[in-house]
């Protein structure tokens, strides 16, 4: 059978299981946007090619299988930058495809050219120049197998316009032969009988759960883990809900801004069982001063994670949750008793940990009355008058924290958000690709107003494609996270910060968009707008929280400063800018 | 230039002046698939990890669809294990591995030219070293050597008096020694 390149390409998306992708057409993709008329998969039209790319990451986060996109050459290329970045710092799979100048007019500076393969060659897993439309089925089945094994990520496609118009003698290969590309998924047992040793012994362990447990669809094996040795879990930005926080083991978010027990338990632990972690700074604080009496077993599918930062003294390389099966089957007693019983003693920091609880919990104000209108308190609502497996979504900054801190994560795959690359913007389009690929749960976004500024258009894709997806804005007036490093580190010298809670009106731009706007400004008007919100399903909503301007994230550990320095509160602001080296 | 060239420091100053430290050279073999865009990524993933390529030589195999490169690394402000481990990374790369030099054989061509008022002392420095005149022409001449990379260094040094006018080196390239034991593989994305 006889097709042209840009039909061999969708038929081997469909091949691939694509469902879904979102995009934005133009000149160089053209030939491929006309079979997208005769495809089974659905297309959502997007405003922006960046809207496209997290869209299909939050399709990705939520669903576990990989998202697509698809834009045309040049200015289109460069859009999606962004978001295959962010998926590369996050471990997202994804596959996107790009329309490229004619083969002809490549290098000669043509109308919307760019080297886009050059471009993203630092920001993909792998990406592809097809020169031979005969090519594309084949380098469509590599894309999709290097994107979703292994360590994920994303894999970009330059299609140019005359190989998509070229014809081919259609074919769908039997497998991929990749000889360069070996994920190990398989783990050393001689590893995992070293690491049962370390969790026998330990006095003091912490699991340091990370985005590979959820990569790895590892949750259930963790929670078995955990609960045979009755060890205390910390789950990073990246793992929020991978455990349940209501979990009596369930220590929360350690790092810059985490809780005082998550980040002084690490701080203070003999062993750290690193699950599919990666010692992120915002995590270790300064790596020399970090968790230094801690030994440390390193899980990662990503051998070269093991030592970047922090040398373990166990690597471990392979898949998540066959390791974690792996130690479950190396700590389970063979004589049927209980194995926690056969490891130190552990009465002592159990019992220091729980004081740290009881000592420090989160906590904020809300003042009677109303005003000023916390944002932890618009959490809490929100999370208390939502369906229990709603799926959060957040941009970056201020917002991004409070959200997972007062959020309540008790199911995996229900937290979306941007943690490495830190992209403002990225709420709103993976919230829509979110509800894309869970039409059956409530996705909310909780964002910034700054960041809702970024991407906002794509509300109209969603009013548009029917995608109701809810957003609430914690309307501080400012770029929020930059005022408090402002404040703390620069002597209250607010430079280019101050947005106005009022430009844009963003009621008025939200109905402008087809969605629903709803103004709240004060604490007792946050329920109401919370159910009326609720209750709307056939468009998106946008609630605007006016939201206290000076409210700051705590607990704090200035960037560059050791984690036995974490600021709790206000109290501890005069000594922020001694603690931090160089903020960044 | 380094810092304590230029200035008038005892030697008890000199001592405390930070001098640029010797490099530490290590030397990656890497089999790559024989693709355009393969050396690319290869120089985009040293240059955005910060490591520091000394030389590279890169040709294709004795089976055209891959290439052979031999990386010598600057690995002094880096771990060697996470060089390799990144090289291996690279979907095009089919493997990678570190040759010792005790038991590797290297070997790096030079090509100079060099003022050669007296032909006769050039190419006697030549011969020393194994190497050739290939021309020579009012008073100047081209030679060629071929030798292990601490020798061309030798063999430079011993031009420089009659004037380097152009100096071309290929950068190394080596084998593993035939009785050298194979290294432990297991480096994988």
């Amino acid at each position: 059978m006889e097709l042209t390149g840009a039909q061999a390409l969708m038929r081997s998306l469909e091949m691939s299981g694509v469902e879904v992708m979102f995009g934005l057409p133009g000149g160089a993709i053209l030939p491929v946007y006309d079979p997208v008329l005769d495809s089974s998969i659905r297309h959502v039209l997007v405003r922006h090619e960046q809207g496209a790319g997290h869209m299909a990451q939050g399709y990705a986060h939520v669903t576990g299988k990989p998202g697509v996109a698809m834009v045309t050459s040049g200015p289109a290329a460069t859009n999606i930058v962004t978001p295959l970045c962010d998926a590369f710092m996050d471990s997202i799979p994804m596959v996107v495809v790009t329309g490229q100048v004619a083969m002809s007019a490549i290098g000669s500076d043509a109308f919307q050219e760019c080297d886009t393969t050059g471009i993203t060659m630092a920001v993909t897993k792998h990406n592809y120049l097809v020169t031979d439309p005969a090519d594309i089925p084949r380098i469509v089945a590599e894309a999709f197998h290097i994107a979703t094994t292994g360590r994920p990520g994303p894999v970009l496609i330059d299609l140019p316009k005359d190989v998509s118009n070229a014809t081919m003698e259609w074919y769908w290969p039997d497998g991929v032969d990749l000889p360069g590309y070996r994920p190990r998924h398989e783990v050393d047992p001689a590893a995992i009988a070293e690491a049962a040793q370390l969790i026998r012994t330990a006095q003091r362990p912490v699991i340091y759960a990370g985005g590979g447990l959820l990569k790895a669809r590892a949750a259930e094996a963790l929670r078995e883990l955990a609960e045979m040795c009755e060890i205390h879990v910390v789950t990073t930005l990246m793992a929020r809900g991978v455990f349940p926080d209501r979990h009596p083991l369930c220590l929360g978010m350690p790092g810059m801004h985490g809780n005082y027990t998550a980040v002084t338990a690490m701080q203070q632990a003999d062993l750290l069982i690193n699950l599919g972690a990666r010692f992120d700074d915002r995590v270790t604080g300064n790596p020399a001063h970090f968790a230094p009496g801690a030994k440390v077993i390193h899980v990662d599918i990503d051998p070269a994670e093991h030592g970047k930062v922090r040398v373990p003294d166990v690597p471990i390389a392979g898949d998540a949750k066959v390791a974690v099966e792996a130690l479950i089957e190396a700590l389970r007693p063979s004589d049927g008793s209980a194995a926690a019983d056969e490891m130190a003693d552990r009465s002592a920091w159990k019992s220091t940990v729980s004081g740290w609880q009881e000592q420090y919990p989160l906590s904020y104000d809300q003042p009677s009355g109303g005003h000023p209108l916390k944002p932890q308190y618009v959490v809490e609502q929100l999370r208390d008058h939502t369906p229990d497996d709603t799926i959060v979504v957040a941009g970056v900054g201020q917002h991004q924290m409070w959200a997972s801190q007062f959020w309540q994560f008790d199911h995996p795959y229900t937290w979306v958000n941007s943690g490495g690359l830190g992209t403002m913007g990225f709420a709103v389009p993976a919230a829509i690709g979110a509800k894309v690929g869970r039409p059956d749960r409530t996705v909310w976004a909780i964002d910034g107003d700054g960041c809702f500024q970024m991407t906002a258009q794509e509300l109209i894709s969603a009013s548009a494609e029917n995608i109701p997806v809810k957003v609430g804005i914690l309307n501080n007036a400012y770029l929020g996270m930059v005022r408090q490093w402002q404040e703390l580190f620069y002597a209250e010298r607010y430079s280019e910060v101050y947005l106005s809670a009022d430009h844009p009106d963003y009621v008025g731009w939200a109905e402008a968009m087809g969605c629903v706007g709803i103004r709240v400004e004060s604490a007792e008007e946050v329920v109401p707008a919370i159910t009326k919100a609720n209750a709307v399903n056939d468009r998106p909503v946008v609630i605007d929280f006016r939201v206290d301007t000076e409210e700051k994230v705590y607990p704090m550990v200035p960037a560059g400063g050791s984690n036995d320095d974490i600021i709790l509160g206000p109290e501890g602001d005069a000594d922020a800018a001694l603690k931090g080296s160089a903020p960044s | 230039m380094s810092g304590a060239q230029g200035t008038n420091l005892s030697p008890e100053e000199s001592a405390v002046v930070s001098l640029p430290q010797e490099p530490d050279l290590h030397i990656f073999a890497a089999i790559v698939e024989n693709k355009f865009g393969v050396l690319a990524r290869i120089a985009g993933l040293f240059s955005r990890r910060g490591f520091n390529i000394f030389s590279l030589a890169v040709a294709p195999t004795a089976d055209p669809s891959y290439s052979r490169i031999t990386i010598v690394v600057d690995v002094h402000n880096t771990d060697v294990n996470q060089i390799a481990k990144q090289l291996d990374k690279l979907v095009n790369v089919i493997n990678i591995s570190e040759l010792h030099p005790s038991d590797s054989l290297e070997r790096e061509l030079m090509l100079a030219r060099v003022g050669a008022a007296d032909l006769e002392a050039v190419t006697d420095v030549i011969s020393e070293y194994g190497g050739e005149v290939l021309d020579h022409a009012d008073g100047e001449a081209i030679v060629s050597v071929s030798a292990h990379p601490d020798r061309l260094d030798r063999c430079e040094r011993q031009l420089r008096p009659f004037g380097l006018h152009v100096l071309q080196r290929t950068g190394r390239i080596a084998l593993r020694a035939l009785d050298a034991d194979e290294p432990a593989v297991g480096m994988t994305a």
